[in-house]
């Protein structure tokens, strides 16, 4: 039913049970909030969107207010200004206000508000705590000096992805949003996934910045440097440079990598071809050699540090390939090194990902398989952005080049990677081939692309019918395996990405980060996937030379040794990098 | 004084079944299974009672909203929370006739068609809790709970909950989140709890002592009931008075009494014949009156002319010995203590206004601090979550009305009373 409502003096017809702030965009009146994001609960917290409705004795926060039929809003009444006003100013009296040497300068929701409400001075004594930042592992810091207690960060941690590393502790003017007991972050099961980040409406936490890392090994003559970019960030990146969500600048990236310097500039789709061609032939091992099923995806290090936190009786259904990021390192210290004569002690290996948990992946004890440390350097597609920024270079106007070959010779197979369910695409369209020998009419499995929670299909392979399900997001990772426990359902294979939508949603990822800027990610990667030549892993010839050079099969020895891994038990409460 | 609602109280053994049935409980209950649920409703909307617990809402609306949902499970809440600081009438209430809560509660229950309900009460009664507790028990024993209650037909349950100590509990969202098991922090006000409370069932909260007049409406009818009070405010209403009155305690008064006459007359004036500064009714949230309003009537309207409301009824009398910017500081430190920290307003609206009063009762207040407190009011009032930051600045407000002098004065440097030393001596 629909309902007429005046806002501001204007009519406009909205469905019974619409927010005030959602109808109020219907006729473009933009309401200021905070801790409302558009896809989380509403929390109704910061009472920053607070607006006047004839009737009611006290101002209502528009986010959290339903409309009724004939009422009468006002959005920018003094009465309502003034007390916003004071609102704001209280929460810019808790925050360090250190506004130049913040991550977020410039593209800080804070700092928006401000700008918008015409704030220039704040009345109130600052009370911003100064704790120490907490930089206990790889991955993410937190400075709670910067924490506005929106409850963003605790929602996402705890509803869409189920881990509950942090919380709101304490009451009152003392409440804060820290890790059970006070511990560090790497002393809970925090998973690394860097969401929190990505709803962080300030500078409270962010990834770790390996940036100068980076740079100094850049300037370092003894070393061969080589970047290699994940799918996700050639339809992201743009962002940070103000384009439209879901620009594809795959060949400005790579100009930019190669003005900064690095020696060579590959591609993780290479590895991720490589991925599926380890990843498919597991699978038809283990169905064909009662091998444990259903076989559960390992690309993305924040679903395996969930499941070594939550779920470690479902270990040995984690396929044991390494995720690409680490494949592609293993390869570039061996093969490349071996085929380029480098010596592998001189290389470092540079990855460019959407995702703060490949930080902590690359440092796992596993992944050293080929003597030296797989990957060296991880940076966020944020951090890549301060990068070329603080190179001075004009990513917007650069002139687009090439991968360097071989690990930059890729298929559409790998770019689909960044996105939920595409994993399990490229293993279908490679899988379906070898078992049947047969050519597949329709590479588009579109029954397991797009933003919906569980997608579950049944492909006929041959005589198989393959039952393959996909989750995205950790809730419904958790659901899943949840409803496998109980024994409600049967799969052959699934994927599971840690974070919604996939790698285009990882903690890494150009900010704001909501559902409608997933959606526009998505659909450029599978126009990215669309624009290449090669389609199916299995025939990248790159991938071909190296099978025929130097791995010779699929789950051979050397793949056995390079390739793939394990998996631990990780308890909840104990040190845990 | 008119004893309605605390008729039985000091008359009848509190656990004593037969005494109360002797002295006519339960008699509300039995005329209500003879009515159909709307007929009761109705008689109790008729009656004009308002909500009892500090919000003054009409009964019978809340009532007709939970009766009207379509739902086999509702809930019927006891709030027994009572932390408003000097309030105790329903300590009293439970300690007296808590049968007749019971009996109030079952009323309510069969109105509204819910067979289950709760008790929550304050972690700090522990000694009440125990005699609920046995209450309870005696009731089933005695099938006044339990199934086909009086042959009634009608099924009725209850069950004991105790708070530990958040005043925020008694803020009927954070009640049903703390009877859920979680920490107590309020809801958003949208969807009401009569509509979606306890485990998302319509639940009914009630204070005890609106649901001690449920009896008493059921009981002489609501023309009758109607007859006692003012015009908007109908019936009588216990108010607890502490301070410096020579006799201290719950006291029921019909509405419109004046505040002087209970202190002179029922509270038998100030001790030490001392002169009165200021009264504060409604508890810490409530607001303050300087000696010259003592003629206010007790009752809403009279209130709502002044902006403020009689909340829950409690009356604290303060001589001149209190110096108003210490009693500010002592009630602002108890809101800072008690917010929950959810909102914004009420989490660092407190915390400003303690620094702020605690900076002038140093003296080294600034002028413009008055301003910058009435800013903070005005958001805490105007955009705060729940009833607890909406009302913590009222007492601030209302002194910054009737005793800006003495405020000034401390900014000056000057407390007349002497509470306040300015670092000189003695602190």
């Amino acid at each position: 039913m629909s309902v007429q409502v005046t806002i501001n003096g204007y009519n406009v017809s909205v469905e019974e049970g619409t927010s005030i702030l959602n109808a109020a965009k219907q006729l473009d009146i933009k309401i200021p909030t905070l801790c409302y994001h558009p896809d989380q609960i509403v929390k109704g917290n910061c009472r920053v969107c607070v607006v006047e409705v004839e009737g009611m004795r006290n101002l209502a926060a528009a986010c959290c207010t339903p409309v009724k039929e004939g009422m009468i809003i006002r959005t920018n009444s003094k009465r309502v200004r003034d007390a916003r006003r004071t609102v704001v100013e209280l929460i810019m009296a808790g925050h360090n206000q250190e506004c130049l040497t913040c991550v977020r300068n410039g593209n800080c929701e804070l700092q928006d508000l401000c700008s918008d409400l015409n704030i220039h001075s704040v009345p109130f004594d600052n009370v911003s705590e100064r704790l120490p930042i907490d930089d206990s592992n790889p991955s993410i810091e937190r400075d709670m000096s910067k924490c506005i207690k929106c409850g963003r960060c605790v929602q996402v941690c705890n509803c869409i992805q189920t881990v509950g590393a942090i919380y709101n502790v304490g009451r009152s003017s003392l409440m804060h949003i820290a890790p059970a007991f006070e511990k560090p972050l790497n002393q809970v099961p925090c998973v690394y996934c860097g969401q929190c980040i990505n709803v962080c409406p300030v500078g409270a936490i962010y990834e770790k910045n390996d940036v100068d890392k980076v740079l100094d090994v850049l300037e370092d003559k003894t070393k061969h440097v080589v970047v290699q970019i994940a799918p996700a960030v050639r339809v992201s990146l743009g962002e940070e440079f103000g384009m439209e969500p879901g620009s594809i600048i795959t060949g400005k990236i790579v100009t930019a990598l190669r003005m900064l310097g690095f020696d060579k500039v590959f591609d993780t789709d290479f590895a991720a071809d490589l991925t599926i061609i380890e990843e498919g032939n597991e699978l038809i091992d283990r169905l064909n050699n009662n091998g444990k099923l259903p076989m559960i995806t390992s690309c993305s290090p924040g679903w395996i540090r969930y499941i070594e936190y939550f779920y470690p009786e479902f270990l040995e259904n984690l396929s044991t390939c390494k995720s690409p990021q680490q494949m592609f390192g293993a390869i570039a210290k061996s093969y490349y090194a071996e085929k380029e004569d480098i010596d592998p002690a001189h290389m470092t290996v540079v990855s460019i990902m959407p995702c703060t948990a490949k930080k902590a992946e690359a440092v796992r004890d596993e992944m050293k398989s080929c003597g030296y440390q797989d990957v060296d350097y991880v940076l966020t597609t944020r951090e890549l952005g301060s990068m070329i920024k603080k190179a001075g270079i004009e990513l917007n106007e650069l002139r687009e080049e090439a991968f360097d070959v071989p690990l930059g010779i890729t298929t559409g197979a790998g770019v689909i990677f960044g996105a939920t369910g595409g994993v399990m695409e490229a293993a279908l369209r490679t899988v379906y081939e070898v078992v049947t020998n047969e050519e597949l009419n329709n590479i588009n499995f579109t029954q397991v692309r797009g933003l919906e929670g569980v997608k579950e299909s049944e492909i006929p392979v041959g005589d198989l019918k393959v039952k393959v399900a996909v989750a995205h997001g950790l809730s419904h990772a958790r659901e899943l395996l949840e409803r496998l426990k109980r024994g409600e359902a049967e799969y052959h294979f699934i994927e599971i990405m840690c974070c919604p939508g996939g790698c285009i949603g990882g903690g890494g990822q150009p900010k704001p980060l909501t559902n409608e800027i997933r959606e526009k990610r998505i659909k450029a990667i599978y126009e990215a996937d669309l624009g290449m030549p090669l389609r199916r892993s299995h025939n990248n010839p790159a991938i071909q030379a190296l099978y025929d050079d130097f791995l010779e099969q699929p789950l051979g020895e050397k793949s056995h040794h390079l390739l793939h891994t394990h998996y631990t038990e990780r308890k909840k409460y104990e040190l845990n990098v | 004084m008119a004893k309605l609602i605390s008729e039985l109280c000091e008359l009848v053994h509190p656990l004593s079944v037969e005494d109360y049935t002797k002295q006519g409980g339960f008699s509300a209950l039995e005329k209500t299974f003879k009515i159909p649920p709307e007929d009761v409703i109705k008689e109790i909307s008729d009656s004009k009672l308002v909500g009892r617990g500090g919000a003054a809402f009409p009964s019978g609306i809340k009532m007709n909203v939970v009766a009207k949902e379509q739902n086999e499970i509702k809930y019927v809440i006891c709030n027994a929370d009572e932390g408003e600081p000097g309030t105790f009438k329903d300590k009293y209430l439970l300690n007296h006739v808590p049968f007749q809560i019971i009996e109030g509660m079952i009323i309510a229950g069969y109105a509204v068609g819910a067979h289950y309900g709760y008790i929550y009460i304050r972690g700090e009664y522990p000694d009440t809790h125990a005699l609920l507790k046995r209450a309870i028990q005696e009731l089933k024993k005695n099938q006044y709970l339990g199934n086909n209650i009086m042959d009634s037909g009608f099924n009725f349950n209850i069950e004991l909950r105790a708070g530990t100590g958040a005043y925020v509990c008694g803020e009927e969202t954070a009640l049903i989140e703390s009877i859920e098991g979680k920490g107590g922090d309020p809801r958003l006000k949208f969807p009401y709890t009569a509509v979606r409370g306890l485990w998302d069932k319509p639940t009914l909260v009630n204070n005890v002592e609106t649901l001690a007049n449920f009896c008493v409406v059921m009981n002489i009818g609501a023309e009758k009931y109607k007859m006692l009070g003012t015009d908007n405010s109908k019936g009588t209403k216990l108010f607890s008075v502490s301070g410096c009155v020579n006799k201290k305690g719950v006291y029921e008064l019909e509405f419109g009494t004046s505040l002087r006459e209970l202190i002179d007359t029922y509270c038998g004036g100030i001790e030490d014949d001392k002169a009165i500064k200021f009264v504060q009714v409604g508890g810490s949230s409530g607001g303050v009156f300087p000696a010259h309003m003592l003629d206010i009537a007790l009752d809403y309207e009279s209130f709502r002319k002044y902006g403020v409301g009689l909340g829950s009824g409690a009356v604290f009398v303060a001589d001149e010995s209190i110096c108003i910017v210490d009693f500010l500081k002592a009630t602002m430190k108890f809101f800072q203590h008690e917010s929950c920290g959810k909102c914004t307003p009420c989490r660092e609206g407190n915390r400003h206004i303690v620094k702020i009063l605690d900076r002038i009762s140093e003296g080294k207040g600034k002028m413009n601090d008055i301003k910058i407190l009435l800013s903070i009011c005005n958001a805490m009032i105007e955009t705060a979550l729940c009833g607890l930051g909406q009302s913590a600045p009222t007492a601030l407000l209302t002194c910054i009305e009737y005793f800006r002098d003495e405020i000034e004065e401390h900014i000056h440097g000057y407390c007349r009373t002497g509470v306040c030393k300015f670092g000189k001596e003695g602190y």
